[in-house]
């Protein structure tokens, strides 16, 4: 057994270059000796602007991705495969389409060898507090955007995986919705702390939610250029919490950091 | 928009539109009956091209006694058992060719040494014209049901093979990633990823995997049997009974398009989760 104070996953030095399949010497180094520790228990935010990498770095840490160097531990052993004790929330349609809302949230389930019954009475109860309870009959393509999100949380969370791996859950959501899910997610989490990395776009969505913010710089060659420890009380209400001082302080110095590194990134993509 | 009733002409009101398609389909179906009477039945019009009046109706049939052929079929039930013997080869030839291809195809595409190996081979097999090989099935088979069986099933199989090997090269990666880290094991992810989304392509494909089954059997039974609705117009054929020959033809016709339509149901009931074009209800 790994030790207790471990933390629940260590990127150490992680560099991904990506090759090209048919033409191998157009690289591209996407992320750069970025280092990523996360604590049991911990909520960590990870903003950067558009294509820097938060993506690859959550396929790296659920071992779709191995990095081309650097280490991935999960609780303090090394990652081998995938990642057993992580959930994921891709940032794309991840849902099957050729099962209901309700067969998608209990698939793992069905693949851990749950009985049928009871499957279902979780799901069921998962759909409820993602708000679609009385939807579980329909198909994919007869949910919105942001019900198949929904409906891909309620899939990751029914396992109720040690480690959270979250891309951009609610950017689809109105903000009414998304401040409910927010506050949905703090409770959850709150009940039962699990480690959560959560990446989003939004500075706000990601100090009003974590213990500590990482922001990555652009890329390419990304790394994080600043953490930022979150000491405001909880438990938040994610919509009070904005209009405190201390959230005003924090967002005006996370946002100065950043500042630079979005225009930069802006800016290369604009050349492109 | 709306003109009075009386400013209409008949044919304003009578023109094909949506509500009364059916009606014109029927009537033109009469019409083709009709026509074909006229020309053939000796004696209604002087022979137009033929330099007897009793030629007409030799080369192309009578149609009132090609119908009277198929009542006389189904009222005296000697048709059923061809009728049988035809969509129980039919029915074999579906099954046998989609389970193989769904088999095969899920093997190699999951396989990709394998499927680079046998790619120039399935490639030719599939290019040959395949029915050439009835002669050689009843060299093996026998003149029973297996021949004709064995010659619908690789007409069905390559259609299912190459939809399941593409079925499963466009399953989204982000569906499979997710899928694993769900926790579903090899086994799992062929029975709940791979097999759904090839069986998409594969309904897409149903409509010609049937009719194909269905080629394979009368073709079959055309080259040489003793039971089927083809071996009935090969009889007919070799006593140059015309109409008896026009009858098969017709009841092979209504039940392809009956196939058809099971199908069309089939395929209904079963890829509810794909998203249909129009699916608002008008209120
Ligand atoms: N398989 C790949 N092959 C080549 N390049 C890739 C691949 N995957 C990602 N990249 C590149 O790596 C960079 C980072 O991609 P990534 O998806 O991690 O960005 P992101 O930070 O998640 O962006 P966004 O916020 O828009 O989702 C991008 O420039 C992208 O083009
Ligand atoms: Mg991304």
């Amino acid at each position: 057994m790994a030790s207790q104070d471990a933390p629940a996953l260590a990127l150490e030095n992680i560099t991904v270059t990506f090759a090209a399949r048919d033409a191998k010497d157009t690289r591209y180094t996407a992320v750069k000796d970025a280092t990523l520790v996360v604590a049991p228990g911990e909520f960590v935010s990870v903003v950067g602007p558009t294509g820097c990498g938060k993506s690859t770095l959550l396929n790296i840490a659920v071992g779709l991705l191995e990095p081309s160097a650097g280490s991935v531990k999960v609780f303090g052993k090394p990652l081998v495969g995938l990642n057993g004790s992580a959930g994921y929330l891709f940032q794309t349609e991840a849902l099957m389409p050729w099962r209901t809302a309700l067969d998608n949230v209990t698939a793992g389930l069905e693949f851990r060898g749950v009985l049928r019954g009871e499957a279902v009475q979780r799901a069921e109860d998962w759909l409820a507090r993602v708000g679609l309870a009385g939807h579980g009959h329909r198909y994919p393509h007869q949910l919105s955007g942001g019900m198949r999100k929904r409906v891909a949380l309620a899939q990751t969370l029914i396992l109720d995986p040690q480690i959270i791996l979250m891309d951009e859950p609610f950017s689809a959501l109105d903000i009414q919705t998304r401040q409910l899910m927010e506050n949905e997610l703090l409770e959850l989490w709150s009940a039962n702390r699990k480690s959560v990395v959560f990446i989003t776009h939004d500075l706000e969505e990601a100090i009003s939610l974590s213990d500590r913010v990482v922001v990555l710089s652009a890329g390419p060659e990304t790394r994080p250029i600043g953490e930022f420890a979150i000491d405001l009380p909880r438990p938040r209400d994610v919509a009070e919490i904005r209009l405190t001082p201390r959230f005003i302080e924090l967002h005006t110095r996370i946002w100065h950091a950043m500042k630079d590194e979005v225009l930069k990134g802006y800016a290369r993509t604009r050349i492109q | 928009m709306r003109e009075p009733e009386s400013s209409k002409g008949v044919w304003a009101r009578m023109r094909p539109r949506q509500g009364n398609l059916r009606v014109w389909q029927v009537g033109m179906l009469l019409v083709f009956f009709a026509i074909w009477h006229v020309l053939t039945v000796p004696g209604i019009v002087p022979p137009l091209y033929f330099d007897d009046a009793n030629k007409a109706a030799f080369f192309f049939g009578e149609p009132l006694k090609v119908l009277s052929r198929v009542w006389d079929w189904f009222y005296s039930g000697a048709i059923y058992e061809h009728l049988w013997v035809t969509l129980w080869e039919t029915f074999l030839a579906f099954v046998i060719g989609t389970v193989s291809g769904l088999v095969i195809g899920l093997w190699l595409a999951l396989n990709p040494i394998a499927s680079a190996l046998c790619d120039p081979y399935i490639k030719a097999l599939n290019s040959m014209p395949r029915v050439i090989l009835a002669p050689i099935f009843s060299v093996w088979f026998g003149l029973d049901i297996a021949s004709k069986v064995a010659l619908g099933v690789t007409l069905v199989f390559f259609i299912v093979f190459f939809n399941v090997y593409q079925g499963v090269r466009e399953v989204s990666p982000t569906v499979l990633a997710n899928a694993r880290i769900l926790g579903a094991s090899q086994r799992q992810l062929l029975r709940h990823v791979y097999v759904p989304s090839a069986m998409s392509w594969v309904f897409a494909s149903l409509h010609n995997s049937v009719g194909l089954a269905f080629v394979g059997a009368v073709v079959g039974e055309y080259l040489g049997s003793s039971r089927g609705v083809g071996y009935l117009i090969l009889q007919a054929e070799g006593t140059f009974d015309i109409n008896t020959v026009f009858a098969g033809i017709l009841v092979l016709t209504a039940f392809a398009l009956i196939l058809d339509f099971v199908v069309s149901v089939a395929e209904k009931r079963l890829m509810v989760w794909q998203p249909r074009q129009g699916e608002t209800e008008r209120i």
